[in-house]
């Protein structure tokens, strides 16, 4: 893998970090008076999901992280594993709890979501930003009421639970925002 | 449109206030009787200073006698050659050249604008500076402090006594990104603490502030004084503005053995932290031998004093090209 010197630096870049692939997200570099240089990295621990931030030397270099990020559909769950096909080679990847706990609210089969691979491993699964999810429980629809002042809870078939207008019903099909985890509208299809 | 990205990086506006601001700064000193000059931007000498990174081309590159020439990182040197020849009170607005310092406060290329007065002693300067300040940027008159009341207050320290062991511990204590192998000298702590420390603070107080009195270790081309308690500091100052380093300051140094004997030690750490070392400059020294007049010199970042003014967060927003539009 490539190395990057620090004049390199910018958000996005892939590295290693203490053993942990790491995303670049704000790279400053200061320089104190007539002292040496250095840059203060703000940057994302791609393992773990948290936001840290190094100071570097100016001049020094890290070595780049192997960190693609590919679309894949998502296929099924043994429980332990959520398995990921890569479309174009028909590749399956498992990815761990840890990889989709983000995403987990939002898997529904044969959508495509982002996955970052490390070295071949799911580190981390991004679901698309609106999805069709089935209401599975909700309380009675208020016939009617279009309006959707109020709203109530319901659960979706993936086991997320949104808010929505009244006049929802089980067994419909809603568009989510899975950024807001929020109803966006009934689905067509 | 065509696809290339040709456009100016700052708006039309921005670089509007920028031409009113080249006009209001020479202004300033047309009314302060200090003579306008331009010296050449290369230099068959270079700054030593060890974090200066100087750009160099060649003259005649395909001769053999090719000839090594550094583009200026400030108009410094000459101007203080006109100094000892016989100018009192001089200013420049230069175009300067800073290799590897490439950032939102930095471009390799900027402009300085660099004044020099005989007339005028340590205070006097900085009080000038405030005043330049509260005329061309109309900003707020400045607050002044000294480098060891910073410390004092801000890391609680005192920079004058604390060993380097204490100082170490205290950048460890107060800057969290430090990891843990990170190696520097004294100075190097120092600078840590003032940047990811004290400056942070700064930026809190609605005024410039200046920073008078610097360890001796940091006088750069600064005299050496005793401060009000006895100690040894260099007549050094900083002004900081809004987050910015705007302004770095000397009462001048004028002992040519002394300033000698600096760039000497400022090579040798570069040859110790495998840097290359820089022809010193012998036409300065020649030219103080003979006499540099008592003066103090100053150097002021025009891009960022028009971020300032502007209220722009990145300093190519203030200039017409930047340096990867170039």
């Amino acid at each position: 893998m490539a190395s990057y010197s620090t004049n390199e630096f910018k958000s996005g870049l892939k590295f290693m970090l203490d053993g942990d692939p790491c995303s670049i997200i704000e790279n400053e570099f200061v320089k104190p008076g007539k002292g040496q240089a250095f840059n203060r990295v703000k940057f994302r621990n791609l393992k773990t999901g948290r936001v840290n931030e190094r100071t570097f030397k100016s001049g020094d270099s890290v070595e780049g992280a192997d960190v693609i990020e590919t679309d894949m559909e998502y296929s099924y769950t043994d429980g332990e594993f959520w398995y990921f096909m890569d479309p174009t080679t028909f590749e399956q990847f498992g990815a761990d709890a840890n990889a989709i706990s983000e995403s987990k609210d939002w898997l529904k089969e044969q959508y495509v979501y982002t996955v970052t691979l490390w070295n071949g491993t799911p580190l981390l699964v991004t679901p698309p930003n609106f999805v069709n999810l089935l209401v599975t429980e909700t309380d009675p629809g208020v016939r009617g009421d279009t309006s959707g002042g109020g709203g109530k809870p319901a659960t979706l078939e993936t086991g997320a639970v949104v808010r929505v207008p009244l006049f929802i019903e089980i067994g419909e099909l809603l568009r989510v925002d899975t950024r807001s985890a929020s109803y966006v509208e009934r689905a067509k299809d | 449109m065509n696809q290339l990205d040709w456009q100016p990086s700052a708006s039309l506006d921005v670089l509007e206030r920028r031409a009113q601001l080249l006009a209001d700064v020479r202004r300033f000193f047309y009314a302060r009787d200090v003579m306008e000059v331009d010296t050449p931007i290369l230099s068959q000498a270079a700054p030593t200073a060890p974090y200066l990174d100087s750009f160099h081309t060649e003259f005649d590159p395909l001769s053999s006698s090719a000839q090594r020439y550094f583009l200026q990182t400030s108009p410094e040197f000459a101007m203080k050659r006109l100094l000892a020849a016989g100018l009192t009170d001089i200013f420049q607005i230069a175009k300067v050249f800073r290799n590897s310092e490439l950032g939102k406060h930095h471009n390799p290329e900027f402009t300085m604008i660099e004044w020099y007065r005989a007339s005028l002693n340590y205070q006097g300067l900085m009080n000038e500076v405030d005043k330049l300040l509260q005329d061309v940027a109309q900003l707020p008159p400045a607050k002044f402090f000294s480098y060891a009341r910073l410390f004092q207050q801000y890391v609680d320290i005192d920079v004058c006594t604390c060993n380097d062991v204490s100082i170490r511990e205290k950048a460890f204590d107060l800057i969290q990104s430090l990891p843990v192998d990170w190696e520097t000298d004294r100075d190097g702590w120092l600078e840590l603490l003032m940047s990811e420390v004290i400056e942070p603070k700064l930026v809190f107080i609605n005024t410039p502030i200046i920073v008078y009195d610097f360890p001796a270790s940091q006088a750069q081309l600064a005299k050496l004084r005793q401060d009000e308690v006895g100690h040894m500091v260099a007549a050094r100052f900083e002004v900081y503005a809004g987050g910015l380093e705007l302004a770095n300051g000397y009462d001048e140094c004028t002992d040519a053995d002394e300033l000698r004997q600096r760039f000497k030690t400022d090579n040798d750490k570069r040859q110790n932290e495998g840097l290359p070392t820089m022809p010193i400059d012998i036409r300065l020294l020649a030219s103080i031998e003979d006499g540099l007049p008592a003066c103090t010199g100053v150097a002021l970042g025009l891009d960022r004093l028009l971020m300032l003014m502007t209220q722009q967060a990145s300093i190519e927003q203030v200039q017409a090209f930047s340096f990867n539009k170039s």
